[in-house]
């Protein structure tokens, strides 16, 4: 086939697709409020039971930063600078990153299974015929609960990771408790925290939308929720690394 | 009451229904027949609105369905194939979901627990979730739900399917009971033969995506159709005759 022809379909599916997600993102998100409960139901799902998890990536990711840090700067002696950088890397980029990550290995993959069993097994078409909106019941309050939970889970994330680095900035590498979290403190700005509770919504935005998507769109049986769930994963995840990288550059 | 014209359904170059005509009068039981694959469930999605037909039209009370959808959903009830109640809600919300929305949640769960009652599911039943019933009571379950804001059509597809034939007699005598106590009209998606002489009033028979065969159950038996006389006595036919 004609190379130009084949490039210009590809393109065209493509915009076809971005179009289609746009327009039941739209729709799912216009939905808040619909049904409190599910949001709340959502809420203990997504967030509360995410919560062991990204903690302990988050004390784990501290803690190996701190030493990372710690070895690297002696080379140009500059190990004195551990509790700020690991400070600022937690809160700008790997907070936000990997709590973003754990959550979307977690939630995108249960709400795609969840969803997609619900397609094959015709219970979205039930909740057609007994009037209900399947996106409004289903996918809204997914959504609103993931939008507003990750950013929490990342805050948390934060706090836990930069306690990680304490913990082996201390009994490891011989800092002062004070002046570690004194330093930590120092060198962190106000927008550093903000940009990464902002990525940290956009990321569960990410999350939740492939969960949803995959979910409601799932077709052919028991192998289709399978292929389902792992798209949702893999589509949450690249997501996630390539809207940190254009978040990033927007805010610094 | 409800009429389908001309419908027409396709999916890529299968035409899976060919200008479907059908009409279904009130208190009427109407029984849809034919084989795996000759578009009686394409048939059913189309009227309750869960796919687009391509072409054709539907009528409800003379007035096309498409611009009274809303008032139309709310007039009927529908038994699925595996019941397709839901996985995170206990029983007695599946079958209170649509009285929820209009009434107080100690109305609705006793309105939920007398329809359960109604197919023969206790009281103990109410709080149990779907995944700790067997597949006879999740199908009465999904009957209670189906009957649950006394529709005026109740549309049941496949009601016996995957039922030992105890439990299949129990369903068709059910769905018997309840369309003449409430005089709802019902339309019912089958391929059971013992369904078809519980159940209807009238019979249809679908093949090919076309309205074969229209009688009630004493001209089927009599009917001079060969395909309906195999269709009802199960017999075989050769694969060249175009059975998919």
């Amino acid at each position: 086939m004609n190379p130009v022809r084949l490039t210009g379909r590809a393109a065209i599916g493509l915009a076809r697709m971005v179009g289609r997600v746009a327009i039941f993102a739209g729709r799912g998100l216009a939905r808040a409020g619909a049904h409190p409960s599910e949001l709340a139901r959502q809420v203990l799902h997504i967030g509360w039971l995410s919560l062991p998890v990204v903690g302990l990536t988050a004390l784990f990711t501290g803690a190996a930063l701190a030493l990372q840090i710690h070895s690297g700067g002696e080379r140009f002696q500059a190990s004195d600078v551990v509790p700020a950088i690991v400070a600022i890397g937690m809160v700008r980029e790997l907070g936000p990153v990997l709590g973003g990550l754990m959550v979307a290995a977690r939630v995108a993959s249960a709400i795609a299974a969840e969803l997609g069993t619900m397609r094959v097994t015709e219970q979205i078409d039930a909740l057609v015929t007994l009037s209900t909106d399947p996106v409004g019941w289903l996918v809204s309050p997914r959504l609103w609960a993931a939008i507003l939970c990750v950013p929490v889970l990342v805050g948390v994330g934060d706090v836990i990771g930069i306690m990680g680095g304490w913990l082996i900035g201390v009994n490891v590498l011989g800092f002062n408790s004070a002046v570690y979290i004194a330093n930590s403190w120092a060198f962190l700005e106000g927008w550093d925290v903000v940009s990464g509770l902002i990525k940290g919504a956009a990321f569960g935005l990410i999350v939740a939308l492939s969960g949803c998507w995959f979910g409601m769109t799932t077709g052919g049986g028991a192998a289709g929720v399978g292929r389902a769930t792992t798209s949702a994963v893999v589509a949450a995840s690249v997501g996630i690394l390539a809207a940190n990288f254009v978040l990033t550059g927007l805010f610094f | 009451m409800l009429s389908v014209r001309g419908l027409v359904k396709s999916y890529g170059p299968k035409q899976v229904l060919q200008g479907v005509d059908l009409d279904l009068e009130a208190g009427e039981s109407l029984v849809v027949i034919g084989g795996s694959g000759t578009g009686k469930s394409v048939l059913l999605r189309c009227i309750l609105g869960l796919e687009a037909a391509d072409a054709g039209a539907i009528l409800w009370q003379g007035a096309p369905l498409a611009g009274q959808r809303a008032r139309f959903m709310d007039g009927f009830g529908m038994l699925f194939q595996h019941a397709a109640l839901f996985d995170s809600l206990p029983v007695w919300r599946n079958v209170a979901f649509r009285l929820l929305r209009d009434m107080p949640r100690a109305r609705a769960r006793a309105i939920a627990i007398e329809k359960l009652a109604r197919v023969g599911l206790g009281p103990e039943v109410a709080d149990l979730y779907p995944a700790a019933l067997s597949g006879g009571m999740r199908k009465r379950a999904g009957l209670a739900r189906a009957i649950a804001a006394d529709p005026r059509v109740i549309f049941f597809d496949e009601p016996t399917t995957g039922l030992d034939p105890i439990r299949a007699a129990t369903i068709n005598d059910l769905i018997r009971g309840i369309v003449d106590e409430t005089g709802a009209s019902a339309i019912t998606i089958t391929h059971d033969m013992s369904s078809v002489r519980a159940i209807a009033d009238r019979v249809a028979l679908l093949d090919r995506g076309r309205m074969r065969w229209q009688g009630s159950v004493a001209q089927m038996d009599s009917a001079e159709d060969g395909y309906l006389r195999d269709f009802v006595a199960g017999r075989a036919r050769p694969m060249a005759r175009g059975l998919p």
